[in-house]
C-alpha cells in the first residue's frame, strides 16, 4: 500500500510552523525513534525509562542522543523508579519524557496518580502491546481503559493523544509537552506497537514549545518562600477543595482540547470510528467500500480524553450506522456509544492479542452493518430494533450476525455484496 | 483564685533557640517522638552550611511525610518508598541543588528497597536521612522489616518470630558495601552525647554531597513511644536495647579512606 503521509496524518491543514531544527527533507523514520527525537527537539530536559518491547528504541535513542545534547538520561531499575524519577525531575520544573509499554505502564500507574494529584507536568509515551499479563509483544489497543479511564487511584483525568502515523506522532509529542505545562498535568501519547515499530517516510515537523516560568516548581527557595510539591491533603475540606480545583481544570481541558479528524464524512452512510493503527486499516476498508458503492467515512479521535463526544454525536445524527474498529475486544466503543446515545446503531469489530484486522475483514463488517440498518431519513432516525449486532467471538472472523428478521435483509445484502 | 503573674523578664543572653529554618509551629508528632530532634538537627545544619536556598528535599510516606511543614526549604513529596527515585530525578536535572532525602524504615527498608539500593549503587549525590524506629508508626504500629526479634507489634502480636518473618534487616550495612556509597553511619537518639555524635554524622553526610563524593546515608535509631507502648523515657532508654541489634558508629567513609595519590617518578 502506498502511503500518503500528508493525508495519513489528517493534520496537514493544521500543521504548525516548526521553530526547531526541522530536517527539510523527507526521511525514513521508525516510530519509536521519531517520538524520541521529537521530544529532544521539543526541549525535553530529561528522559527516564526501562527496557520493554515494543518501545525499547525510545530508550536506546535517548541513551545515545540525550548525552550528546547535554541533557539527562537515566535507565531506571524499574518502571516504578522511572516514573518517580520523572516526578522528581518535573517537580523542579524540568521538561520530562517517560516511555513504556503496557506491563510497564501498570507499574507506572502509581506515579501517574501522584503526578495528577501534585499537578506535575510529564509526558508519558505508551506503546501498547497485547495483554493481559505478560501477553505478547504484538501491537494492541487493549489498554484504552487503563490509559483513558485512569491508570492509578483517585478522581483524576489525563489528556491522551493518539497518533495514527509517525508524522503525526512527531507533532503530538510537542503538543503534549505544551498541554502538560499549560494545565500542569501528565499527558499520555497512546500508540500501539505498530506505530512504534513501523518505519514511514516523514517530513519531521519538530517544534519547540515556549518555556514558561513556573511559579510552583521546587527548584530551591532563593529569595522566595519555600514551595512544596505534594498530593497529600489530610483535611477532608482541603482535599475536596483540591479535587474541585482539579475538576475545574479538567472541564477547561474538555472545553478547549478536543481533537479529532474526519475523512469522507460529508456523504457517508456508514462511519468507522477508529484511532491509531486501527484507523489506518479503516481507511483502506473505506476506500474499498466506496469502490464497491458503499459510501463510508472515517471519524478518527486524536484526543481520546477529552473524547470528541459532541462532534461524534453530530455525525451520528446523519448516518445509518457506526462501526468502531479497535485492536481490542471493545474498549473505546463504550465512549462511542456514550457519545452516540442511541442516535444510530453502533457495531464493533476488533482483533486482540497482537492481531491486526485486515481491511477486508473490516469491509465485511461494514457491509453487514449496512445490511442491518435503515437508510437515513433526513435528520430523523428510527433505530432498527430487529437487528442485534453480536461482537465477534474468537476464533470467528469476521464477526457473525444474529439475524432476527431475515425477510427484509436479503435484498439489502444482495445490493451491498454486488 | 490565682493572682496575675508578670511575664518572665526577657533573657539578657540567648544560649539556645529555634533554628531559623525550623518552622515556628506545633508538629503532629506524638509526645516523645524522635522525629522532632532529627528535624531540629537538619534545620540547624542546613542553616549552618548555608544550604537553605538551594536545598530541594524529598519527603517520604509515613509519620515524617509532614517534614515539609516543619523545615522551611523546597520539598517534593514522594510516593511510599520511592523517595530515592524522586530524589534521583531532582538530582539529575538540578546539579546546583543540595538534595536531602528523609525516609522512615517502612519506607526505606520495606516497600522502597529496590529504589534505595539502586540510588545508592548509582552513587547519586544525595544525603539520605533514614529514621529507624522499627515500626510502622503512622498506620498504628505494625511490624516492619526492622522490628526487633520478639518485639510485639499490632501485626506481630506474640512477638516477631524469626522463623516466619525473618530477622531485622541491617540495610545501612548492606548499602555500605556498594562502591557508590561514600558515607554510611548509624547514630542514635539514646542520650545527649549520642545526639551530638549524630549531628556530626549528619553534617559529614551533607559535606560528602557538597564534595561530590557520592551517596551518603545516616541511619537514626529513633524511639516511637506510642508504637512501642512505652512512656517517652522508657522508649528512649529502650534505644540502648535497639543498638544491640543495630550497632552505632560510622560504617564507611570512603572519602576519608581514599588513599593519597602516590607521586609517579619520571
Amino acid at each position: 500500500m502506498a502511503i500518503d503521509v500528508q493525508s495519513a496524518t489528517g493534520l496537514a491543514e493544521a500543521a504548525m510552523p516548526s521553530e526547531a531544527t526541522a530536517l527539510p527533507e523527507r526521511v525514513l523514520m521508525k516510530g519509536n525513534e521519531a517520538i524520541a527525537e521529537a521530544a529532544i527537539q521539543a526541549g525535553c530536559d530529561a528522559y527516564f525509562g526501562y527496557p520493554i518491547t515494543p518501545q525499547a528504541e525510545i530508550l536506546e535513542w535517548m541513551a545515545r542522543r540525550m548525552p550528546e545534547v547535554g541533557r539527562v538520561f537515566v535507565q531506571a531499575e524499574s518502571e516504578l523508579a522511572a516514573i518517580n524519577m520523572a516526578l522528581g525531575a518535573a517537580a523542579t520544573g524540568a521538561r520530562v519524557l517517560v516511555s513504556s509499554s503496557s506491563p510497564g505502564i501498570s507499574l507506572m500507574a502509581e506515579g501517574m496518580s501522584y503526578m495528577a494529584g501534585s499537578e506535575v507536568p510529564v509526558v508519558l509515551v505508551d506503546i501498547m502491546r497485547g495483554g493481559p499479563g505478560l501477553g505478547s509483544i504484538g501491537p494492541s489497543q487493549s489498554d484504552y481503559f487503563q490509559i483513558v479511564k485512569g491508570h492509578g487511584h483517585g478522581d483524576y483525568r489525563t489528556p491522551v493523544l493518539a497518533p495514527a502515523s509517525i508524522a503525526e506522532a512527531i507533532e503530538l509529542v510537542a503538543d503534549a509537552f505544551e498541554l502538560a505545562e499549560r494545565y500542569r498535568t501528565p499527558v499520555v501519547i497512546l500508540a500501539d506497537g505498530t506505530l512504534g515499530q513501523a518505519m514511514e517516510p516523514v517530513v519531521p515537523a519538530y517544534r519547540l514549545p515556549p518555556r514558561q516560568d513556573f511559579d510552583w516548581a521546587a527548584n530551591g527557595a532563593a529569595g522566595r518562600r519555600p514551595r512544596v510539591v505534594r498530593s497529600l491533603h489530610l483535611k477532608p475540606e482541603d482535599l475536596e477543595a483540591h479535587n474541585e480545583h482539579l475538576q475545574a481544570k479538567y472541564r477547561a481541558i474538555e472545553a478547549a482540547e478536543v481533537r479529532w479528524t474526519g475523512e469522507l464524512l460529508d456523504d457517508a452512510e456508514l462511519v468507522i470510528v477508529a484511532y491509531g493503527t486501527a484507523a489506518r486499516v479503516a481507511r483502506t476498508a473505506i476506500r474499498r467500500a466506496r469502490e464497491g458503492g458503499l459510501r463510508a467515512g472515517l471519524f478518527r479521535p486524536i484526543s481520546l480524553w477529552p473524547f470528541p463526544t459532541a462532534p461524534l454525536a453530530a455525525v451520528a445524527n446523519r448516518v445509518r450506522g457506526i462501526l468502531t474498529v479497535e485492536l481490542s475486544s471493545g474498549q473505546m466503543v463504550e465512549d462511542v456509544r456514550l457519545a452516540v446515545e442511541g442516535r444510530t446503531p453502533v457495531a464493533f469489530h476488533g482483533r486482540t492479542g497482537g492481531m491486526v484486522p485486515s481491511p477486508d475483514e473490516v469491509l465485511a463488517s461494514l457491509r453487514r452493518l449496512w445490511a442491518v440498518t435503515d437508510p437515513v431519513d433526513g435528520e430523523r432516525r428510527r433505530p432498527r430494533r430487529s437487528a442485534r449486532w453480536v461482537p465477534p467471538q474468537h476464533p470467528q472472523h469476521p464477526p457473525r450476525l444474529v439475524e432476527e428478521e431475515s425477510d427484509v435483509r436479503e435484498p439489502a445484502l444482495q445490493e451491498v455484496w454486488r | 483564685m490565682t493572682a496575675p503573674v508578670a511575664p518572665a523578664p526577657a533573657p539578657d543572653r540567648v544560649i539556645a533557640g529555634r533554628p531559623a529554618l525550623l518552622a515556628d509551629r506545633s508538629t503532629h508528632y506524638c509526645p516523645g517522638c524522635g522525629h522532632g530532634v532529627v528535624h531540629r538537627l537538619l534545620a540547624e545544619l542546613l542553616g549552618e552550611l548555608g544550604l537553605a536556598e538551594r536545598t530541594i528535599a524529598v519527603a517520604p510516606v509515613g509519620c515524617s511525610v509532614f517534614a515539609y511543614d516543619y523545615i522551611d526549604v523546597d520539598w517534593v513529596e514522594a510516593p511510599h518508598g520511592r523517595a530515592p527515585a524522586v530524589a534521583t530525578g531532582v538530582r539529575r536535572v538540578r546539579p546546583e541543588a543540595f538534595v536531602l532525602m528523609y525516609q522512615g524504615d517502612g519506607d526505606l527498608a520495606a516497600i522502597g528497597t529496590a529504589e534505595i539500593i539502586h540510588a545508592a549503587a548509582r552513587g547519586e549525590r544525595i544525603t539520605a536521612v533514614f529514621v529507624n524506629n522499627g515500626i510502622y508508626g503512622m498506620t498504628g504500629g505494625q511490624m516492619a522489616p526492622t522490628t526487633l526479634l520478639g518485639q510485639k507489634t499490632t501485626s506481630s502480636p506474640t512477638g516477631r518470630d524469626e522463623r516466619t518473618t525473618g530477622a531485622p534487616i541491617p540495610i545501612t550495612e548492606m548499602l555500605a558495601i556498594l562502591p557508590g556509597v561514600a558515607y554510611a553511619a548509624r547514630g542514635t537518639l539514646a542520650d545527649a552525647p549520642s545526639v551530638g555524635r549524630l549531628r556530626a554524622m549528619l553534617k559529614r553526610a551533607m559535606e560528602v554531597q557538597l564534595k561530590d563524593g557520592g551517596f551518603a546515608i545516616v541511619e537514626v535509631l529513633a524511639n516511637c513511644p506510642v508504637g512501642w507502648g512505652m512512656t517517652a523515657q522508657e522508649s528512649i532508654d529502650h534505644l540502648k536495647v535497639v543498638a544491640e541489634t543495630y550497632p552505632t558508629g560510622v560504617i564507611v567513609d570512603r572519602l576519608k579512606a581514599a588513599p593519597k595519590p602516590v607521586p609517579v617518578e619520571a
